[in-house]
């Protein structure tokens, strides 16, 4: 741990820090374009100068200086100050002076930091440069005349998603930054770069001129449109969700967030469910929510109730649930909707065990069934890194594009009682060996092979569990810690044929089998559950209601309730508080305190925000077939139209249409 | 005057041809196989003895460069010399002739440097619009594999030894040696940061070390004469010959080799046919190609040319590109002429050279007719004052020096051509 | 002094180059430049090849040769790389043509060396034929740019004209040398300067002198 001295302050700092971080220890700020944590270091806008010695007469680059044993580094002498100077002043010649229109304002480093260290009035006398217009697709809004050149955008797209698109063309005062022949940004991750330019080169399209910064509520909230449980700060101004942001954390999401999370928003306030509604000769015709309450108590379900839950729920809502059933004496709770009936005795046996962050240190990989990109993009991201380290990756399924070398195995599931040697070798050559099973595994049977492969290769040992159930639904792992899984899966609840069955958010399910049900769908968007059924509650989005979520590595994390539901739309608990009311049965909460406190002590890990629920060890076998066959499915035909929300959402659909549809049209064409 | 006998490159004019059987005979590749039976460390010591600096404009000592390389691979990576052939400083135009009329000297050169720092291979990295040149070169290099020269035990000395061309293809920036790395690896030629440096992870990661063509192609003569020879020439710190490349208002242009700490004049007089008009008329010398300052007549004409003696008088010896302008100069118009250069070249990867250099230019351009308030003077100056020591390579150092020359030496004429241009408004004004 | 510029991308563009694929002889070489960088380094070979490529375009088109971005694609594909990093380089470097050139691409150094010993007048001379920067003349034959330094200082000023160079040049030298072009003779490349052979003084050789008539050995002096 060397010791370096900044402006006089003696400190010891981790080895392999850069001076940068020295002076971030020693509580110097020092500013910054190019230079970012999780990217290469470019060193190419000279911003973050600092003097050094020993070394040259003349400033140091601080991002790119490793920290030694020794140095006396300044921050604040005369030379540090005109050095930014300069740069700064570099920066804003040919910078235009459009700040006032520019979307950036408010959170423009360029021009907080032109404040902090520029020198005022320009000496420039000559043209500024314009640069041509660039065209970055439906989601990335670009000025590139504004653009400083600091790579950020170039080195993510190379180095994070791994997608060879962005470059810097030309030289010299020429450079220019551009996608290959201005072909839109055409991957999972790719308006991230909006985030990282530093500038309003690149901005978000969909929001463009919708607002500034300081009038935004800021709330913290969780994703759903995967089973990432990526973090997010969720912009809004009155009743509308404006933006959506990425915030870190270095376990899940890191810095990212993937384009659907980002930009599905719009689709929070169209078709939403903001009226109560009743069937009638067939008809979905306006009630009110007496008139709804006591048709559903007309039903007389008593224990002939069941309720499915969606991908998109919070663990406070399908609690509510269950507890109504509870009470009314059903335990007819399900959520995996789509009909899969997997082993559940054992949640190590369905979890993402190696965490994503583990999953970086694997070195041999098999992956069973998912399109990772597609299903989980930030942790495909991981994966890149991974092999970025060396690590071997095998895939059974049908084919995608990975961002890193990887080989295809097909689409066979049968394959996995017949490893190919090099794959098998590899496998057991590794030191941390993994498994990746996802919903085309599961789909296709694959889950107790898998659990046997897991144990064959070793993948489970001490400081190691590298068996990974990579999920899909924001909402499963939490649904299986309420205990929202029959042995049969929803076959089991068809059979009972209930005659109430609560639809949750459910827009998978195949609502034929419930013909004689009477189909309360309870939910917020007017999809497919809303038009199978019979009576419609409208409920909460996940921006509109505080909850409690659980991702697929089994991390317990909540969300703030960042705008009011539309309409005559409530939060999802008060509904079934009142529907248990409505049935005469008591579900021994009245506050959503008390509904959180009760909902701790049925599964206590809940309360554990942030830490990872223990499952326990991983079950030596699951119930299943340890030699499958037949074909995996993809289960995700659209990554932009996974669920009801992204359906909704006109960005969602563009991107749909013009950046996989346009594609496989021009293919179709050719 | 150094006499013939004690040059190095005695077909660099190309009177003779450049082939294997022509080169044997003017002593190249005589008895390589001895001079590399000597231990790698000694040859680094017997160059490190001689005095040579780097003659790529820099001048660090060579031997010096040479051992900073490992002399053991810890992890099975190879090490690699990188020969900087890229010429494209203007005012600089000896590597060619090395190239096209003595190739053989390089290419030994390669084998006894290479041996020496115990690389595995060696890249000529010549600049694109060499195109002749690097014909000459790819068949001379051919030659020699074919003669068992280079290859598998080369010269019959039990070591391996490869050496390949790679050509570049338009980028002065390409002569920096990281950026050279890059351009290498298939890139952009944009220079990279240091630390890292060359020697501990160069080209593909590996142990690298870049040196100018004539640095090397001397090795082989200083290996066979001795570095007692070899540091006969010249002052202390200033050690051997050197090839000047005399362009500009002299009678007789000329790419000749000289004994370093020669002084100009006699320079001049011996290979020059003296000053365009006589020493009266002469105005200013760039003495080290574009990249170093200029020095006004008068102190020019008795200098000594060498490291120390252009160093003293604010300017440096570069590649010794020596561009005398006499007092038909339009010397505003000379140095604004290379900060276009210089804003051309500009790689455009870091903001005060990819931004100074454009700036720079232009108000040059309006210095060059007075086109300029007189205050506009002084911004300049702190412009290339911004731009010097706060870039990524030297070429931000490069792009602001001549102007602080031109400053420095002619702020009068630049002054009077601004007011002459005030009066002439005003006079059309009124 | 000209802006690059990639020519744009067209249907008639894919149309004429959208089937390119490297030619026997120019496979050949790609293979060989190849073979130059260590296993697996083969994106090194990017510079060779978009040279290989200009020039397999030149000859079917008789000119220096261009990139039309199909090959630059075709390229990027040859190599397995990125198509994006490959037109990095292909913007980067000078002498990789963005735009259609003309049968002689008339390359005039105007740098400071060159220029103190008239390369302004070399320039005029270009013009008044009518070749001017980013545009190929009527005929086909010429295109013009007006370069920097190309290392032939002490022969200046200078043209390189496709693979040769013409030096020591004077506008009639330089009329001279484009006549002869235009009428498909090969003049003779380097200095211009009657009794001229390089880069020594001219006609006034200070040094070496023995070299002129034989290959002199030196050594025997040592
Ligand atoms: C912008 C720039 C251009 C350069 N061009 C050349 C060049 O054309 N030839 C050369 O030998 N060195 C050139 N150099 C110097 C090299 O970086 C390096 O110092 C040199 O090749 C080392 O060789 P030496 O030690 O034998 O002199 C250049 C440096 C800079 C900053
Ligand atoms: S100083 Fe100029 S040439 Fe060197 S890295 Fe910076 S931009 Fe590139
Ligand atoms: S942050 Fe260090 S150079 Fe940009």
């Amino acid at each position: 741990m060397p010791k370096v001295t900044v402006d006089g302050q003696e400190i010891e700092v981790p080895a392999g820090a850069t001076v940068l971080q020295a002076c971030e220890l020693a509580g110097k700020e020092i500013p910054r374009f190019c230079y970012h944590e999780r990217l290469s270091i470019a060193g190419n806008c000279r911003m973050c100068l600092v003097e050094v010695k020993p070394g040259p007469p003349k400033p140091q680059a601080s991002c790119a200086l490793p920290a030694t044993e020794g140095q006396e580094i300044r921050t604040d002498s005369e030379m540090v100050k005109t050095a930014r100077e300069g740069v700064m002043e570099f920066l804003l010649i040919n910078h235009p002076l459009d700040c006032p229109i520019c979307d950036q304002g408010g959170e423009c480093d360029l021009q907080d930091q032109s404040v902090a260290y520029g020198r005022g009035a320009s000496r420039y006398h000559e043209n500024k440069r314009a640069v041509t217009e660039k065209t970055m697709g439906p989601l990335i809004k670009t000025i590139m005349t504004r653009c400083i050149h600091c790579t950020r955008c170039v080195r993510f797209s190379e180095e994070i998603a791994g997608v060879d698109e962005i470059g810097a063309l030309y030289r010299g005062e020429d450079m220019q930054i551009t996608t290959y022949l201005e072909q839109a940004a055409k991957h999972e991750l790719s308006a991230n770069v909006i985030d990282l330019c530093p500038v309003g080169a690149l901005t978000s399209r969909p929001y463009a001129y919708e607002a500034r910064p300081w009038e935004l509520k800021k709330t913290m909230g969780i994703d759903v449109s995967d089973a990432v449980g990526s973090n997010i700060r969720i912009d809004s101004r009155g009743r509308e969700v404006l933006r959506v942001l990425p915030r870190i954390n270095d376990d899940v999401n890191e810095e990212w967030i993937s384009d659907k999370a980002r930009y599905q928003v719009d689709g929070l306030t169209r078709r939403r469910l903001d009226k109560v509604w009743i069937r009638k000769r067939g008809k979905l015709v306006e009630a009110s929510w007496d008139e709804a309450f006591k048709a559903i108590a007309k039903a007389k379900p008593g224990k002939s109730i069941a309720a499915v839950a969606g991908d998109m729920l919070d663990c406070e809502t399908m609690f509510a649930a269950k507890a109504l059933l509870k009470a009314s004496g059903s335990s007819l709770i399900e959520s995996r909707q789509t009909g899969m009936d997997y082993d559940v005795s054992n949640l190590a046996a369905v979890n993402f065990n190696s965490g994503f962050a583990g999953i970086e240190e694997a070195d041999a990989i098999l992956i069973v069934g998912s399109n990772v990109r597609w299903e989980a993009p930030l942790v495909n991201v991981r994966l890149r890194k991974a092999a970025k380290r060396g690590a071997k990756v095998f895939i059974v399924g049908p084919a995608w594009e990975p961002t890193y070398p990887a080989t295809f195995l097909g689409d066979d599931v049968s394959v996995l009682s017949k490893l190919p040697k090099d794959v098998s070798a590899a496998l057991k050559a590794a030191k941390k060996p993994a498994i990746i099973l996802g919903g085309g595994g599961f789909a296709a049977g694959a889950h107790a092979a898998s659990v046997k492969i897991a144990h064959d290769f070793g993948m489970v040992k001490d400081g190691w569990n590298g068996f990974n159930a990579l999920h899909m639904a924001a909402a499963r792992m939490g649904a299986l810690m309420l205990g929202f899984a029959q042995v049969g899966g929803i076959a089991d609840i068809a059979k009972a044929k209930p005659k109430v069955l609560l639809a949750l958010g459910a827009d998978e399910v195949d609502f034929t089998k419930f013909a004689d049900s009477l189909k309360v769908y309870i939910g917020h968007h007017g999809d497919k559950g809303a038009h199978a059924a019979d009576i419609i509650l409208p409920a909460a989005a996940y921006t509109e209601k505080p909850g409690t979520y659980v991702n697929t590595e089994g991390r317990v994390q909540r969300g703030d309730k960042a705008v009011f539901a539309p309409g005559d739309a409530r939060e999802d608990w008060t509904i079934l508080r009142a529907l248990a009311d409505a049935l005469g049965v008591d579900v021994g909460f009245d506050s959503f305190h008390e509904l959180r406190a009760a909902m701790f002590a049925d599964a206590p890990a809940l309360a554990d925000e942030g830490s990872i629920a223990d499952y326990g060890a991983l079950a030596t076998s699951v119930k299943g077939n340890a030699a499958p066959k037949g074909t995996i499915p993809a289960p995700i035909k659209d990554f932009y139209l996974t669920n009801p929300i992204a359906r909704a959402s006109a960005v969602m659909q563009q991107c749909s249409n013009e950046l996989l549809l346009g594609e496989a049209m021009a293919e179709a064409a050719e | 005057m150094l006499e013939d006998k004690d040059r190095i490159f005695t077909n660099v004019y190309g009177f003779q041809p450049w082939k294997l059987d022509a080169a044997r005979m003017r002593g190249d590749w005589d008895d390589t196989k001895g001079l590399l039976a000597k231990s790698q460390d000694d040859i680094i010591e017997e160059i490190k003895a001689s005095g040579l600096r780097g003659r790529g404009g820099a001048g660090f000592p060579t031997g010096m460069k040479w051992s900073f390389m490992p002399k053991e691979s810890k992890d099975g990576r190879p090490s690699f010399l990188v020969i900087n052939a890229d010429e494209s400083e203007p005012g600089s135009c000896k590597d060619r002739e090395i190239i096209r009329h003595d190739p053989h000297k390089l290419i030994e050169g390669a084998l006894c440097a290479g041996y020496a720092m115990r690389a595995r291979a060696a890249y000529i990295y010549i600049r694109g619009e060499y195109i002749r040149e690097a014909e000459v070169l790819q068949a001379a290099i051919d030659e020699a594999y074919e003669a068992g020269l280079i290859g598998n035990n080369a010269s019959g000395t039990g070591y391996d030894f490869d050496v390949f061309m790679h050509r570049g293809a338009g980028a002065y920036i390409c002569g920096e040696e990281t950026a050279m790395i890059e351009s290498l690896e298939g890139k952009k030629g944009q220079p990279r940061l240091k630390p890292p440096f060359p020697a501990g992870a160069g080209l593909y990661g590996c142990p690298t070390t870049v040196n100018n063509v004539e640095s090397i192609a001397v090795v082989p003569t200083i290996l066979r004469r001795g570095a007692a020879w070899f540091s006969s020439f010249g002052r202390e710190n200033n050690k051997g010959t050197k090839l000047f490349q005399i362009s500009g208002h002299v009678n007789k242009p000329c790419v000749v080799e000289e004994a370093m700490s020669i002084t100009f004049e006699e320079l001049i007089e011996k290979h020059c046919g003296g000053i365009r008009g006589g020493w009266d008329n002469l105005l200013a010398v760039i003495p080290g190609g574009s990249s170093v300052p200029l020095v006004p007549a008068e102190q020019i004409r008795h200098a000594i040319m060498d490291f120390d003696g252009l160093k003293e008088l604010g300017s440096g010896l570069g590649t010794a590109g020596v561009i005398v302008m006499d007092k038909s100069t339009d010397i505003v118009r000379a140095i604004s002429r290379l900060s276009y250069f210089y804003k051309h070249e500009s790689c455009g990867q870091c903001t005060p050279c990819r931004e100074g250099t454009g700036w720079m230019w232009r108000v040059m351009t309006r210095l060059e007719k007075g086109d300029a308030e007189l205050e506009e003077i002084d911004m300049l100056y702190q412009v290339t004052k911004q731009v010097e020591g706060h870039t990524i390579c030297a070429l931000g150092d490069a792009a602001a020096w001549p102007i602080q020359g031109l400053l420095k030496h002619f702020r009068p004429e630049i002054e009077r051509r601004i007011n002459e241009r005030h009066a002439a408004m005003q006079e059309a004004a009124e | 002094m000209a802006a690059r510029h990639i020519a744009p991308d067209t249907p008639e563009l894919r149309e004429r180059w959208g089937k390119f694929a490297f030619d026997a002889e120019t496979k050949a070489k790609a293979d060989w430049h190849i073979a130059k960088y260590p296993e697996g380094r083969q994106k090194s070979a990017t510079m060779p090849l978009l040279d290989l490529a200009q020039r397999q375009v030149g000859r079917e088109t008789d000119t220096q040769g261009w990139l039309p971005l199909p090959v630059i694609e075709y390229v990027a594909a040859f190599l397995d790389q990125p198509v994006i990093r490959v037109l990095e380089v292909a913007t980067f470097y000078t002498m990789y043509n963005l735009e259609p050139v003309g049968k002689f691409h008339v390359q005039v150094c105007g740098t400071t060396p060159c220029m103190l010993r008239g390369s302004d007048d070399i320039i005029a001379a270009c013009k008044k034929r009518g070749m001017k920067s980013g545009h190929v003349s009527d005929d086909g034959l010429w295109s013009f740019t007006e370069v920097e330094c190309m290392g032939n200082c002490a022969t200046a000023p200078m043209v390189q004209i496709n693979d040769d160079n013409y030096e020591d040049l004077t506008a009639e030298r330089l009329d001279a040398v484009l006549d002869a072009l235009a009428k498909g003779e090969t003049p003779k490349a380097g200095t211009q300067e009657p009794g001229r052979r390089t880069s020594e003084p001219a006609n006034a050789l200070s040094s070496l002198k023995e070299m002129v008539t034989e290959n002199h050995d030196y050594r025997g002096e040592w």
